[in-house]
C-alpha cells in the first residue's frame, strides 16, 4: 500500500497547483533564510575566534606549569628546543612563537601605569598573527634585539609621552629585585579594542630576557595549527614532546568565554531556525487544513472502502512530507547558490566601526556549513511534520457517513 | 445460505431534543446470490439499514451476521477491514478517487487488501473489459460520465470480490438509459459472479430489475415480494 499512498500523496499536493507553490515558496525562502543566517553568523563566530585567537594568542600554549596561577618571570620555562621544537616544526603547526610575559611598570615624566609587557619576536609574532594590527606612528620592533619599546596610543596620551621619548619600564627579576630600564618608544600602536591600547606593551624578547635577567627563558610559547576546532590532538602531541614540566593547554580552555562562543553559535542557529519555522507552520497547517477540508467527501469515501485511519493519517503527512522535501531542496540549494559566491568576504567598511566592539574586521567570510543544511532540515522535517500531525489527525477522524454526506 | 441476516434491527437518530427513527425493528434476511432492492420514500430507512449491513454504522440494538460473522459488535478498525475485503460499495455519487483514472480507482481497493501489482492489473483490466470501459481505462473521473463513473465504481466493488454489495441510490444522479445499463450491469454480474446485490432506490424504473423488493415505511418493513421472473 506504500507505494498507493504516495502516489495519492504526491498528485493531492498538485491538486492545487497555485497554493502549493506559494506554501513551496514560503518554506524553500525560510530554508534560505535558516540557512543564510547561519552561514552569516559562522562567518562572523569564525572571525572572532580568529581575531581572538591572535590575541590570546595561540590555538595552544605551553607554559611552566605554576605560570597561570602565578605569571611571574620566576615561572618561565626555557625556550624551545630538542623534541619540542621538532614537534613545533611539524603540521598541524602553522607558527609559533616564544614569548616573555611579564607585569611591568611604565612611567613617563608625568604619570605611570601597569601593564603587561611582551617580550617578543617580532618575525615569529607576525606569522602568528599577534602584533598590534595597526602602527600609528613610528614602527614595530625591528627584531628580539631591538631596545625599543612599542606602546599603545591610548597609553601614550596618559602618560603624556610621545614617539621617540623615553620612558621607564619597570618588572621584577627572579630574585624579586626590581629592574627598571629607560628605553625610547620606537612606535605606537591602535589595537581593535582601544583597552587593549593601555593593557599591552612590547619590548624585544632578547632585550627583556637580558633585563631580567632571564636569557634563554620565555612565559610562554604560543602554537597556531590550522584547524581551531579541533586543538585536542595537537594539545596531546605537543605534551608529549614538552614533558611533564609543562603545560600544554588548548585555548577552548585558556579563553572559555571564546569558545562557549562556538557553543552559542550552535544554540542561536537552531533558535533562529525553530523561530522562523513556527511562522511558516501556521502556513503549513493551513494549507493542509485546507487541503483536509476540500477533500472529506473523498476521505470519508477512502474510509469507507476500507482505508484505515492509520493510512488516511499517513496520507496527509506524507503530502505534507512531499511539500517540506521539495521546500528544502529549493531552499538549501538556493542558500547554497548565494553563499557560495559569498564566502570570499562581504564588505562591511560601512558598518566596521559598530564592528569592531566585537572583535571583527572589516570582512565577513559567510560560511557554508553542512551541518547547518541538515540542522535546518531536521528542524523543517521535524517540525513540520510534527505541524502537520494536527491536520491529518483530524482527517483520519472523520466519521465516513457525516464525511460522505458532507457538500 | 444467507449473505447477510439482520435481526431486530433499530436505529434512533437524535436531533438536539428531537429523536428520530431510522431502524425499527427490522429483521431480514438475504440469500447469498440474490438481488435486492430496497425501496420506499425518502427518509423510510434504506439508507440507514444499507450503512449497518455494510459496518458504516452501527445499529443501536439487533444483531447482524455477515456470512458467519456478527458484525454489529465490530470496533472501528475490525469494520474497516470488513468494509474492505467483504463489502463492495456503489454510492449515489462521489464514487472515485478525483485523482486517480478508472483503472486506478479499480486497483485502489485491491490494493488496500494488499493484492499484488500484476494479479491487480490482470484483474483490473478483465471487469473494466467486462462492464465495456476498457478504452476509459486511463481517464480521471472527471473525464467520465455520470454514468461511466458509476460502472467504474461497480468495477470496483466487483474486482475486490466481496460478499455482498451495497448501492444506494445507484441510478439517482443517471438518465434512463445510463440507468438501464447499470441494471443491466448488476444483472449481469449477479448472474456471472453469483455476488450479493442489495440496492436502495426510489427509482421506478429500476425495481423491476431486482428479484426481490423489500418496502421500507418509516423504519419498518413494509412488504417484502419476491418476483422470480424478474427482467432479463
Ligand atoms: N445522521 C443523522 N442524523 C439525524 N437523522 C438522521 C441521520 N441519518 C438519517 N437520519 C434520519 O433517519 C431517517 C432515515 O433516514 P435514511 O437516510 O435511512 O432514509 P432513506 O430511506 O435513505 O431516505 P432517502 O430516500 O431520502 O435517501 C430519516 O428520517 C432521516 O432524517
Ligand atoms: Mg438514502
Amino acid at each position: 500500500m506504500g507505494a498507493g499512498i504516495s502516489r495519492l500523496a504526491w498528485r493531492n499536493l498538485w491538486r492545487n497547483r497555485r497554493r502549493t507553490l506559494i506554501m513551496l515558496a514560503a518554506v524553500a525562502v525560510g530554508v534560505w533564510a535558516m540557512v543564510f543566517m547561519s552561514a552569516m553568523m559562522r562567518g562572523m563566530v569564525d572571525e572572532m575566534v580568529r581575531s581572538g585567537l591572535e590575541q590570546l594568542p595561540g590555538m595552544v600554549q605551553i607554559h611552566q606549569r605554576a605560570y597561570r596561577d602565578d605569571p611571574s618571570v620566576v615561572n618561565s620555562m626555557p625556550s624551545p628546543e630538542g623534541t619540542l621544537q621538532a614537534a613545533l616544526a611539524e603540521p598541524p603547526v602553522t607558527a609559533w612563537a616564544a614569548r616573555v610575559r611579564v607585569p611591568a611598570m611604565v612611567a613617563s615624566a608625568r604619570a605611570s601605569r601597569g601593564l603587561t609587557l611582551l617580550g617578543v619576536d617580532p618575525a615569529a609574532e607576525r606569522a602568528l598573527g599577534s602584533v598590534p594590527p595597526t602602527i600609528s606612528e613610528g614602527r614595530f620592533l625591528e627584531d628580539e634585539h631591538d631596545r625599543g619599546v612599542v606602546l599603545g596610543q591610548r597609553l601614550v596620551e596618559r602618560l603624556e609621552s610621545d614617539l621617540g621619548k623615553r620612558v621607564v619600564i619597570m618588572s621584577q627579576d627572579p630574585q624579586n629585585d626590581v629592574a627598571d630600564r629607560g628605553v625610547r618608544v620606537v612606535g605606537i600602536y591602535k589595537a581593535r579594542l582601544p583597552g587593549d591600547e593601555e593593557r599591552f606593551a612590547y619590548a624585544g624578547r632578547a632585550a627583556l630576557q637580558e633585563l631580567l635577567q632571564v636569557p634563554g627563558q620565555v612565559s610562554e610559547v604560543a602554537v597556531m595549527a590550522t584547524d581551531y576546532r579541533r586543538p585536542q590532538a595537537l594539545v596531546e602531541h605537543l605534551a608529549r614532546a614538552a614533558g611533564p614540566q609543562l603545560e600544554v593547554l588548548p585555548w577552548t580552555e585558556l579563553d572559555p568565554f571564546l569558545s562557549s562562543m562556538l557553543d552559542l553559535q550552535d544554540g542561536f542557529s537552531l533558535v533562529f531556525m525553530v523561530v522562523v519555522f513556527l511562522a511558516l507552520s501556521f502556513g503549513l497547517v493551513n494549507t493542509l487544513a485546507m487541503a483536509v477540508f476540500e477533500r472529506i467527501r473523498e476521505i470519508g469515501l477512502m474510509q469507507a472502502l476500507g482505508m484505515r485511519p492509520g493510512l488516511i493519517l499517513r496520507q496527509v503527512l506524507l503530502e505534507s512530507l512531499y511539500l517540506l522535501l521539495l521546500g528544502l531542496a529549493v531552499g538549501n540549494g538556493a542558500a547554497w547558490l548565494t553563499i557560495k559566491p559569498l564566502e570570499s568576504g562581504i564588505e562591511l567598511s560601512s558598518v566596521a566601526r559598530g564592528m569592531e566592539m566585537f572583535a571583527m574586521g572589516a570582512t565577513l567570510y559567510p560560511a557554508l556549513y553542512w551541518r547547518d543544511m541538515v540542522l535546518a532540515t531536521v528542524v523543517v522535517l521535524g517540525l513540520g511534520v510534527l505541524a502537520s500531525l494536527i491536520p491529518a489527525w483530524r482527517a483520519a477522524r472523520l466519521d465516513p457517513i457525516r464525511a460522505l454526506n458532507s457538500h | 445460505m444467507s449473505a447477510i441476516h439482520c435481526r431486530d434491527l433499530c436505529k434512533t437518530f437524535h436531533q438536539g431534543e428531537e429523536e428520530i427513527t431510522g431502524l425499527d425493528h427490522v429483521s431480514l434476511d438475504i440469500e447469498a446470490g440474490s438481488f435486492v432492492a430496497l425501496v420506499g420514500p425518502s427518509g423510510s430507512g434504506k439508507t440507514t439499514l444499507l450503512n449497518a449491513m455494510g459496518g458504516l454504522d452501527r445499529p443501536d440494538s439487533g444483531e447482524i451476521v455477515l456470512g458467519d460473522t456478527r458484525i454489529d459488535t465490530l470496533d472501528q478498525g475490525e469494520l474497516a477491514d470488513l468494509r474492505l475485503n467483504r463489502i463492495g460499495f456503489v454510492f449515489q455519487s462521489y464514487n472515485l478517487v478525483p485523482v486517480l483514472s478508472a483503472r486506478e480507482n479499480v486497483e485502489f481497493v485491491m490494493q488496500l487488501q494488499g493484492v499484488g501489482a500484476q494479479e491487480r492489473a490482470a484483474r483490473a483490466e478483465a471487469v473494466l473489459a467486462e462492464i465495456g470501459l476498457e478504452g476509459l481505462s486511463g481517464r480521471r473521473p472527471a473525464e467520465l460520465s455520470g454514468g461511466q463513473q458509476q460502472r467504474v465504481a461497480v468495477a470496483r466493488a466487483i474486482a475486490s470480490e466481496p460478499q455482498l454489495i451495497l448501492a444506494d441510490e445507484p441510478t439517482a444522479n443517471l438518465d434512463s438509459h445510463s440507468a438501464t445499463q447499470l441494471m443491466e450491469l448488476f444483472v449481469h454480474l449477479n448472474r456471472e459472479h453469483k455476488v450479493t446485490f442489495v440496492m436502495a432506490t426510489h427509482d421506478t424504473r429500476v425495481m423491476r430489475y431486482a428479484r426481490r423488493v423489500v418496502s421500507l415505511q418509516d423504519g419498518r418493513i413494509e412488504s417484502d415480494q419476491r418476483t422470480p421472473e424478474a427482467v432479463e
